[in-house]
């Protein structure tokens, strides 16, 4: 008994010195700083990471690489007589746990020379150490010199900077607007053309459809459930239209009169039956929200240009709408009152959107350049977009391709030229993603009949303990 | 059979008799309408999320086999639970055994604190750890690395399962036998073994279908498309627009299902499905 | 280790047998679990500044637990789930099934445990999909067989569903220990207990129950463990609405995976550990009291 106790007392100290030693250590040190390291080799492996698989999530996206990216490059590559080899490591999980695991393969120093994340992310990794700017990995001259630059828009450009440097490219991006059903709308006597000019525009348009029988009349993605939907198809527009940004000037929004606001609006609709919360509690609310508003049942929806394209199409659509050119219609999302709106806009918007970043990791730091800018140039991109997409055209990383595509798409030509320009980007700030949680619960407050005030003091307190009392604003 | 004498066949028998069969109905709709899901929407033609009589058609199977990661994620469940099953119940029979005849001092104790601890293990919070881990021991991406860590979580709740089966075979069988000069090999072989193989082959279906399912530990530890199992891979069914692909997950579905009931019809028409024991106060 | 060695293993042998899995436990559970308490003791998160530097905050996390309203709401909920689902759902429904078991026609009876073990060996996302089916709010089985179309289940009567759906998912194991356990009630004891009046309640008190006490006692303990660390609510309510179905390893999941803070999640684990071993040690008490 004795030897026994002595050994398990020995084991356990043994652990924790290797357990203290292990989670602490900086996941930078160790990646490369030569940027020309393997610049000449002849026989190159490059791999790419992406949530995309073949026969599941973004299909489309996994065919372009594999079918085309792929073969395209490494033919090009041959003619200057360097083989390579390319992996594609497909995932096709919820965004999440995606990110978990990238993040996990690059604190070890694993993970594909090519990833992709959401945009949003590009500030933590950062700060975590795990990414570095696209100039201390492949050379400043390098990145500087890309002639695409030039092709990116300066908004979707916020997508790829963390603290002034570019440490990716971006892939594309979205804006949001509000979707109306036209038909619901001539129901309940509103106009075809709408365009709110406030808050109280959408409220009373919302009344109105609420005289029509067996109709929600405004999806507004709210609570927990709808997760990082709620923060950025509901919550920060309405932030934007009372006038703030959740972090600006170093500072993040605490209780402060935007919050309340935003809040209010909530209370508003939610309050006077204008929404459905089923709709934003259930776990799968999004999708139910979506086939709702393809059935003619929900008459204002909040949401992204993704809506429309991937999941009304009419030919590649989740839920299909036949008549979608002509019943769906959109506007601008209002501030709360004209002028309102940050920087006194009269309407805003929210972008999001993947980038593509090289992995400070990587053995072949110039090569895996040459095929992160052969993925970002327009021939490539309008081959994505053509030929793997199925007609569903984003608004995407090259302005010379949008100018050519979207024309032939209303609503995305109506995002480009008129939702873009008034658009915010989300913070890149590494406790973005636990204040967009708080966020989320404030609206889940309100939702289940909190007071806005309330609900702004509970977050605000929660707040102060994520990101310390000296960086929120109150007031 | 025990419930009544077989005189009696009157009145109250009968309605005691209809009363039993009417709580085995309703125990049986309980059980069998969440199935009907599975057993209706791979064959419809529109497949939604809610079960109704289908329009007959075998579409979504075609539909699903064009999936190129359909047949190989199966093959590597089988692979990573058949490893998983295999390790686990050898290890955990021959610790069973020895825990059952051998006194060891603070063995229940031991065996508590082990099948508290599979319970950290399994959690979420033990990802990053165990991710650290294998990534040091160059586990990462190997079927055979993440079969291991699962017979881990699996071995606590094995051990002391299997142990209340051996503790069910009689000592004195053993006692005897030895006194007739058989080696413990021998005793093993031909007196513990066919005793206990039925409560071994419950335990191997049951390690087998928690491995079966586990989503975390095979989404985190193999990172290759073509080495993750049924459990990773069909998370991925999901259309162009991001909602879950309606034509494609009941077939999968299905197919991901039907190895556990047909490993579960094999033990029990073999062996006998059957659980056993209980703590000795 | 001492006294009998019925088998005539001898210590070596028996060594040699136990070590295999004595090493894969150590290795791959004991270790990775002692690194989660561990990480319990720090402010560690997956990303952002604590992740590069850690700092060793001590019983911090778990204080701040304790005072957290949304552990001990998360914590209420999950002794509920454990209660409703597992102690009494699988619980008496198992015993229940077992007991009808022995006089059903055997045709009937492999029907009947089929279904009910299908249950318990489908894999956990079929098993989501399967009661998403069942309790949808426009179109689920549930709604069309009761002819309404306004109850949404999951987000109306969230625990309620999710013990239903426990108790359907887990009732197979408690039948199965349960009649493994009634056949070892000696078939004359039961007929002599019978002949002298004794029916249904009492039947089963003086009769039955003193013989399967310990198989009640490891079917409780283990259907606790397991559902205390059940994941599956997650896949059908995510915790919700607004954190009303969130038990603890759900709660831990949210906390790890969507706020980062591994430390904190850690801790948690931790606290259902203890949980989990005051629950085993009451159990055990009370076997030992009645014994």
């Amino acid at each position: 008994m004795r030897i026994r106790t002595g050994l398990l007392t020995i084991g356990v100290a043994g652990c924790l010195l290797v357990l203290t030693g292990c989670i602490g250590q900086s996941p930078a040190s160790s990646g490369n700083s030569d940027t020309q390291l393997n610049a000449n080799a002849k026989d190159v492996t490059l791999s790419i990471s992406s949530n995309s698989i073949v026969g599941g999530k973004n299909d489309s996206g996994a065919r372009w690489i594999t079918q085309y990216v792929v073969p395209a490059f490494t033919q090009m590559e041959k003619a200057k007589g360097v083989t390579v080899h390319i992996t594609f490591n497909g995932d096709g999980s919820d965004d999440g746990s995606y990110g978990q695991k990238q993040v996990l393969a690059l604190r070890t120093g694993g993970g594909g020379d090519i990833l992709e994340i959401d945009g949003t992310d590009v500030g933590d990794y950062s700060e975590s150490g795990l990414i570095k700017p696209l100039g201390a990995v492949v050379g400043q001259d390098e990145v500087s010199g890309w002639s695409g630059w030039s092709q990116i828009s300066k908004s979707v450009q916020q997508l790829d900077e963390y603290k002034g440097q570019a440490y990716a490219i971006p892939i594309g991006t979205d804006g949001r607007v509000l979707f109306y059903n036209k038909n619901l709308f001539a129901q309940a006597g509103l106009p075809a053309n709408w365009q709110p000019k406030s808050w109280a525009d959408i409220i009373t348009a919302g009344q109105a459809l609420k005289k029509v029988s067996g109709v929600t009349p405004i999806q507004l993605d709210g609570g927990t459930a709808m997760a990082e939907t709620t923060t950025v198809n509901g919550f920060l527009p309405m932030l934007a239209g009372a006038g703030q940004l959740l972090f600006d000037n170093g500072k993040w929004q605490g209780n402060t009169a935007a919050m309340r606001s935003a809040l209010g609006f909530y209370q508003q609709i939610f309050s006077q039956g204008l929404a459905d919360p089923v709709l934003d509690e259930e776990s799968q609310g999004r999708d139910q929200s979506f086939a709702e508003f393809a059935a003619n049942k929900i008459g204002i929806y909040a949401e992204s240009d993704y809506m429309w394209r991937s999941i009304l199409s009419p030919t590649v659509g989740n839920d299909k709408m036949a008549d979608r050119n002509s019943a769906v219609g959109y506007a601008l999302i209002p501030a709360q009152n004209p002028g309102s709106g940050i920087g006194g806009q009269n309407f805003v918007s929210y972008s999001g959107g993947g980038v593509r970043l090289i992995n400070p990791h990587t053995k072949y730091p110039q090569q895996a350049w040459e095929l992160l800018t052969f993925m970002a140039s327009a021939p490539a991109i309008e081959t994505y977009e053509t030929q793997y997409l199925g007609g569903a055209t984003q608004v995407t990383g090259n302005t010379e391709v949008d100018k050519k595509l979207l024309a032939g798409d209303p609503l995305l030509n109506f995002v480009s030229t008129k939702a873009l320009p008034v658009t915010h980007f989300r913070p890149s700030e590494g406790d973005y993603t636990q204040v967009s949680a708080l966020v989320q619960q404030a609206t889940a407050d309100v939702i289940s009949g909190k007071s806005p005030a309330d609900a702004a003091s509970t977050y605000a307190t929660s707040l102060a303990k994520v990101v310390g009392q000296a960086n929120v604003v109150d007031n | 059979m025990t419930t009544s004498k077989p005189t009696s066949f009157g009145p109250r028998w009968m309605v005691g008799r209809i009363g039993f069969y009417v709580l085995i109905a309703v125990i049986m709709v309980f059980f069998a309408v969440p199935m009907l899901w599975l057993a209706s929407e791979p064959f419809d033609k529109n497949p939604g999320l809610a079960a109704h009589w289908p329009q007959w058609t075998l579409h979504n199977f075609a539909t699903t086999f064009r999936n190129p990661n359909l047949v190989p994620s199966i093959v590597n469940s089988l692979l990573l639970c058949g490893a998983a099953t295999l390790i686990t119940i050898v290890l955990a029979a021959l610790a069973a055994y020895v825990l059952s005849r051998v006194r060891i001092p603070g063995r229940d104790a031991l065996l508590y604190v082990l099948l508290l601890l599979s319970s950290v293990v399994t959690g979420t919070a033990a990802m990053v750890p165990i991710y650290l881990m294998m990534y040091e021991l160059g586990l990462i991406n190997s079927i055979l690395g993440t079969s291991v860590v699962l017979s881990g979580g699996l071995l606590p709740a094995a051990i002391f399962m299997l142990k209340d089966f051996v503790d069910g075979v009689p000592r004195s069988y053993e006692e005897s036998a030895r006194v007739f000069g058989a080696s413990p090999r021998q005793v093993l072989s031909h007196i513990v073994l066919p005793i206990a193989r039925p409560g071994i082959a419950t335990i191997l279906v049951w390690s087998f279908i928690q491995a079966w399912g586990n989503f975390l530990l095979p989404f985190l530890l193999l990172q290759d498309t073509g080495k993750q199992p049924a459990a990773v891979i069909i998370h991925t069914l999901q259309n162009e627009g991001g909602g879950v692909d309606l034509s494609s997950l009941p077939v999968f579905s299905l197919l991901y299902s039907i190895p556990v009931v047909v490993l579960y019809l094999l033990v029990n028409r073999r062996y006998g499905f059957r659980f056993h024991g209980g703590i000795k106060g | 280790m001492r006294r009998v060695d019925v088998a005539g293993l001898g210590v070596p042998r028996a060594l040699a047998f136990i070590a295999p899995a004595i090493i894969i436990i150590a290795v791959f559970l004991v270790f990775p679990a002692l690194w989660t308490i561990y990480i319990g003791s720090t402010n560690f998160e997956l990303t952002g500044p604590n992740s590069i530097n850690p700092q060793f905050v001590g019983f911090g996390n778990i204080t701040n637990a304790i005072t957290d309203p949304q552990f001990r709401g998360s914590l209420v909920l999950t002794v509920v789930y454990v209660a409703g689902s597992a102690v009494i759902g699988q619980n008496l429904l198992g015993f229940l099934l077992a007991w009808l078991m022995r006089s059903t026609p055997k045709l009937l009876r492999s029907i009947v445990q089929g279904l009910i073990l299908l249950a318990w060996i489908l894999p956990g996302t079929v098993v989501a999909f399967l009661w998403f089916a069942l309790l949808d709010r426009n179109s689920g089985t549930l709604n069309a067989l009761l002819g309404n179309h306004s109850t949404a289940w999951l987000i109306q009567y969230p625990m309620l569903s999710l013990i239903f759906f426990n108790t359907w998912r887990g009732t197979a194991f408690s039948m199965m220990l349960y009649g493994s356990a009634l056949s070892t009630v000696p078939p004359t004891q039961l007929e002599i207990a019978r002949l002298s009046g004794a029916r249904g309640w009492r039947l089963l008190r003086d009769v039955v129950l003193p013989h399967i006490r310990g198989h009640v006692l490891t079917n409780t303990l283990l259907i606790t463990l397991w559902t205390a660390n059940d994941f599956s609510p997650y896949l059908l309510t995510a915790g919700g609405p607004n954190h009303a179905s969130e038990v603890l390893p759900v709660f831990i999941y949210d906390q790890a995976l969507n706020s980062s803070q591994f430390g904190y999640a850690s801790a948690i684990s931790v606290l259902l550990l203890v949980v989990n071993l005051v629950i085993a040690l009451l159990y055990l008490r009370l076997l030992r009291r009645r014994g």
